[in-house]
């Protein structure tokens, strides 16, 4: 166990960017959230999943919606309290933990927020290892642990306790009521014991996005190179250098979809990229073949600085290092793959692993 | 003819352009007051050029004023920030990621009403009039005279700023009203931001704005004045007093598009050295290269894109000091009291400047002075100055191909050998008033900013149309056909509107046609 302090959310932030391959949301408004309610609620508590007991009760703290309308949007505060207790309400008992269901963008940062609103530890865990834009798709769903009974909460007040069938419904109705909402709401979902987040739940996760961040910046302070810092912590490749030529967008149902077309630089001169994305950068063709897919990260980062740019805020003229980042173990297995791979995604491509993962 | 003028925090710079060539240029400290500073340097250039003041057609004025009084946190007014989203937003009221000794400068009036809009158009709440009078009222008594109104999704729908703000006038006829819409794009935190520190620095654009015409007026220069924006474009004097902060960026932008100008080079690494600091940036097709991220303003978040320079607080004017056996440049300096202060010029203050003397590299004021400095210390320092110089140059640089360097800057004269990694090393004709001449080559802009349907044109030639009609409008604004170029595209997917509409901005540049 350890406690983290306001001046510690900074490098989660940054790291749970890195790890939003592109989506996730902008962990600024959640880093904000994370710090605001440290200062008024105290440090919170990071434990191991092995801290946990058995039977201890952990729930899944997110935002889910747009980043865009995020951004503007912003939560009242209350939300997260109001959905934590509505699934205590229906359970008859007390919520144990917090933990995150999404480690990168936003969501790696939403559950130091609701730790520190509602005064219960934070799991160093999460259920992707990265960021992903449908509930279903959580090492949770692999492990046949439902994602109901889930509850959302709105900054108007109004909460929806939902159960379904299987965790493919509960995205389904669960964004068609986000919409209604304005795009943001607040969830609490993934109730399990702790014996269950034991088998499930990607280990460390919250500790690797804050290394990232640590490492980002001390090479910065010590004017060493911050994309190898990057590499070497998420054991990355270098895919790509250009400069973003189009950025082609649509919103649709809450999801920015679209696709960036990068032209090269250096040793990529001649070259063009195009990545996919759905919030979360999904594939990337270079000259044409599949230089990596999902569920294997893709990371965007400024060239100089090492920034991780999101899908949203690709824009023309911005120079950028592609990196990919290889994913949990869990993702490669044919189950995985049938949840998060390209073609689930829509797109035509087959899986080629990026060499090694993260946590082997 | 036009005249090009750089108020920077130590030095007022003015040229007289004709054409394309430098006519007359003067360099003097900038004085509290900014206009007797203008009026001198004005002076300085019409007595040199014999040029009646009524050939000056044009006169273009670049400035740092209102991104100083943000950093050094001066000059700005008491704002009241108000923001239209309850019930949303509450855990993150305005002002929530500043600086503390910023927001204590504005005074932490910070107001949330209900309003604004969700993604789709829907209200958020309605507007509620008597909750905004309440709010009007306490403005009054407060007597705060600037403020900020934001909403909610309102580069979408700015009805709730509007109404906002002429229910707050209907109270309080006098006050001054920056609305966030008018501001920034997409995303509520830093165009909030950027409208309060617009906000703030109203009261001194405005006066900024009348100590300009002053100056010009006292010198009988009867033509329009215009300000550097970020960007390198121009707006008019009235505009300008209105929103200062579109000047934030347009010191690097000047003193890097001036050295171009002045080189005839487009591609290269721009080390700008100034009385106090030292800017280092990268040129890209004659543009300052921008960063990627929100920029930063004296420790706030704004939207708006920033030239990519690296800032060191060492340049002409700088102490320098031996300390624990090691030399210390800056980032103190004697500022704009060079002229008294520093050994040459008979003052008792080790600068920067006395080095270079020292060194030979520069004849100003009395060498005799610093004949005496110890050698070492000179050499050493010349020393620090070159390696830091490198490294920042190495930092900003793209490639680890070599690339010409263009010094300019009255202090360039530090920089005593070439930089490692450059195949050249520039210092262009009028290198010490690279800035004003920067302001002097304004560029001309076009925008367009209009909402498609998708559904009725394909991206791409709704895209299309909007580049060709941008240009245009440049052109027809007084561009060179042959310089113009998309500097921005910007995309708003506006889904509340039935068929996949989209808000397009494009906005094109060029040159000023000879």
């Amino acid at each position: 166990m350890r406690l983290i302090n306001v001046e510690d959310i900074e490098h989660f932030a940054f790291g749970a960017a890195v790890l939003g391959s592109g989506g996730g949301g902008d962990p600024h408004v959640g880093k904000l959230l994370a710090r605001e309610a440290i200062r008024q609620g105290g440090p919170v508590k990071l434990i191991g999943l092995n801290e946990l007991a058995d039977d201890a009760l952990v729930v899944s703290a997110a935002m889910v919606g747009s980043p865009t309308a995020l951004a503007e949007k912003l939560p009242s505060g209350d939300e997260i309290v109001l959905a934590f207790e509505s699934i205590q309400d229906h359970l008859n008992r007390k919520i144990d933990a917090a933990v995150s269901a999404e480690g990168g963008g936003l969501n790696g940062i939403i559950p130091l927020a609701a730790g520190a609103r509602l005064g219960i530890p934070v799991v160093d865990a999460d259920a992707m290892g990265r960021a992903y834009p449908e509930i279903q798709m959580v090492t949770c769903t692999l492990h046949g642990i439902p994602a109901t009974p889930m509850s959302m909460a709105d900054e108007k007040g109004n909460t929806v306790l939902l159960k379904t069938l299987n965790n493919r419904w509960t995205e389904r109705l669960a964004r068609s009521l986000v919409v209604d909402m304005g795009a943001a709401a607040l969830a609490a979902f993934y109730p399990m014991s702790g014996r269950q987040a034991k088998t499930a739940l990607v280990p460390g996760t919250l500790s690797l996005i804050e290394s990232i961040g640590r490492a980002i910046g001390e090479a910065r302070a010590q004017s060493r190179n911050p994309i190898d810092a990057v590499r070497r912590v998420t054991r990355g490749v270098e895919l790509f250098r250009g400069k973003v030529a189009d950025v082609e967008r649509r919103t649709a149902t809450g999801f920015a979809r679209g696709e960036a077309t990068l032209q090269g630089m250096g040793a990529y001169e001649s070259s063009v990229m195009r990545i996919q994305f759905q919030n979360e950068n999904l594939v990337a063709w270079r000259d044409g073949q599949l230089a990596v897919s999902t569920p294997d990260l893709i990371v965007v980062l400024d060239a100089d600085t090492a920034q991780p740019i999101p899908s949203e805020a690709l824009r023309y003229g911005f120079r950028v290092v592609v990196l990919g980042i290889p994913c949990v173990p869990a993702w490669r297995t044919p189950e995985g793959l049938a949840l998060v791979g390209p073609r689930y995604f829509g797109y035509d491509a087959d899986y080629q692993p990026l060499g090694g993962t993260i946590d082997d | 003819m036009r005249i090009g003028i750089d108020v920077g925090g130590t030095n007022t710079d003015a040229v007289l352009m004709d054409g394309v060539e430098v006519v007359a240029w003067h360099k003097t400290p900038t004085t509290p007051d900014i206009t007797s500073g203008i009026t001198a340097a004005l002076k300085a250039i019409l007595t040199e050029s014999k040029a009646p003041p009524a050939a000056i057609q044009t006169v273009m004025i670049g400035t740092t004023h209102f991104v100083n009084a943000v950093i050094e946190r001066r000059w700005l007014t008491p704002v009241a920030a108000i923001r239209l989203c309850l019930p949303s937003g509450k855990a993150l009221p305005p002002m929530v990621d500043w600086p503390d000794d910023l927001r204590d400068a504005l005074g932490h009036h910070v107001f949330l009403a209900h309003g604004g809009h969700e993604f789709d158009g829907r209200e958020i709440a309605s507007l509620d009039e008597a909750e905004l009078r309440g709010i009007a009222a306490e403005v009054r008594r407060r007597q705060i005279g600037s403020v900020a109104i934001s909403a909610v999704f309102s580069p979408v729908n700015p009805q709730f700023e509007e109404r906002a703000a002429s229910i707050l006038r209907e109270t309080i006829p006098h006050l001054s009203i920056t609305l966030s819409h008018d501001i920034g794009r997409m995303g509520l935190l830093e165009r909030e931001n950027t409208a309060i520190l617009n906000a703030a620095l109203r009261e001194l654009a405005g006066r900024i704005a009348a100590s300009f015409e002053q100056a010009l007026g006292e010198l009988r220069i009867d033509a329009p004045f215009y300000l550097s924006q970020n960007d390198g474009t121009l707006m008019n004097a009235d505009y300008a007093a209105k929103y200062p902060v579109f000047t934030f960026a347009s010191g690097p932008t000047n003193s890097m598009r001036g050295a171009a100008f002045l080189s005839g080079v487009k591609e290269a690494m721009v080390v700008d050295v100034g009385g106090t600091c030292t800017d280092v940036g990268m040129l890209a097709q004659g543009f300052p290269r921008e960063t990627s991220v929100a920029g930063e303003i004296g420790g706030v978040r704004t939207n708006f894109r920033m030239p990519d320079v690296l800032s060191l607080g060492m340049g002409g004017s700088s102490l320098v000091r031996r300390e624990n056996g090691g030399v210390h440049i800056g980032p103190h300096s004697v500022g704009y009291e060079l002229e008294t202060k520093a050994l040459v010029f008979g003052g008792d203050t080790l600068t920067a400047t006395d080095v270079a003397v020292a060194h030979g590299l520069a004849r100003i004021g009395n060498p005799a002075a610093v004949q005496s400095l110890d050698r070492r210390l000179v050499c050493e320092s010349l020393s620090l100055i070159q390696e830091r110089v490198e490294t920042a140059v190495d930092r900003m640089k793209t490639s680890d191909e070599p690339m010409p360097v263009i010094t300019v800057g009255g202090g360039s004269i530090l920089i005593s050998r070439p930089v490692r990694g450059s195949v050249e090393m520039i210092k262009p004709p009028h290198f010490a008033v690279a800035n004003a001449v920067g302001a002097a080559i304004a560029l001309i802009g076009g925008e367009v900013d209009r909402v498609y349907a998708l559904e009725k044109i394909s991206r791409e030639m709704a895209l299309a149309e909007s580049r060709e009609e941008a240009v245009r409008k440049a052109v027809a604004a007084g561009a060179d056909p042959m310089s113009v170029q998309i500097r921005d595209i910007e995309e708003v997917p506006l889904t509340y509107l039935p068929g996949n509409a989209v808000r397009l901005r494009v906005k094109a540049v060029g040159e000023l046609a000879a």
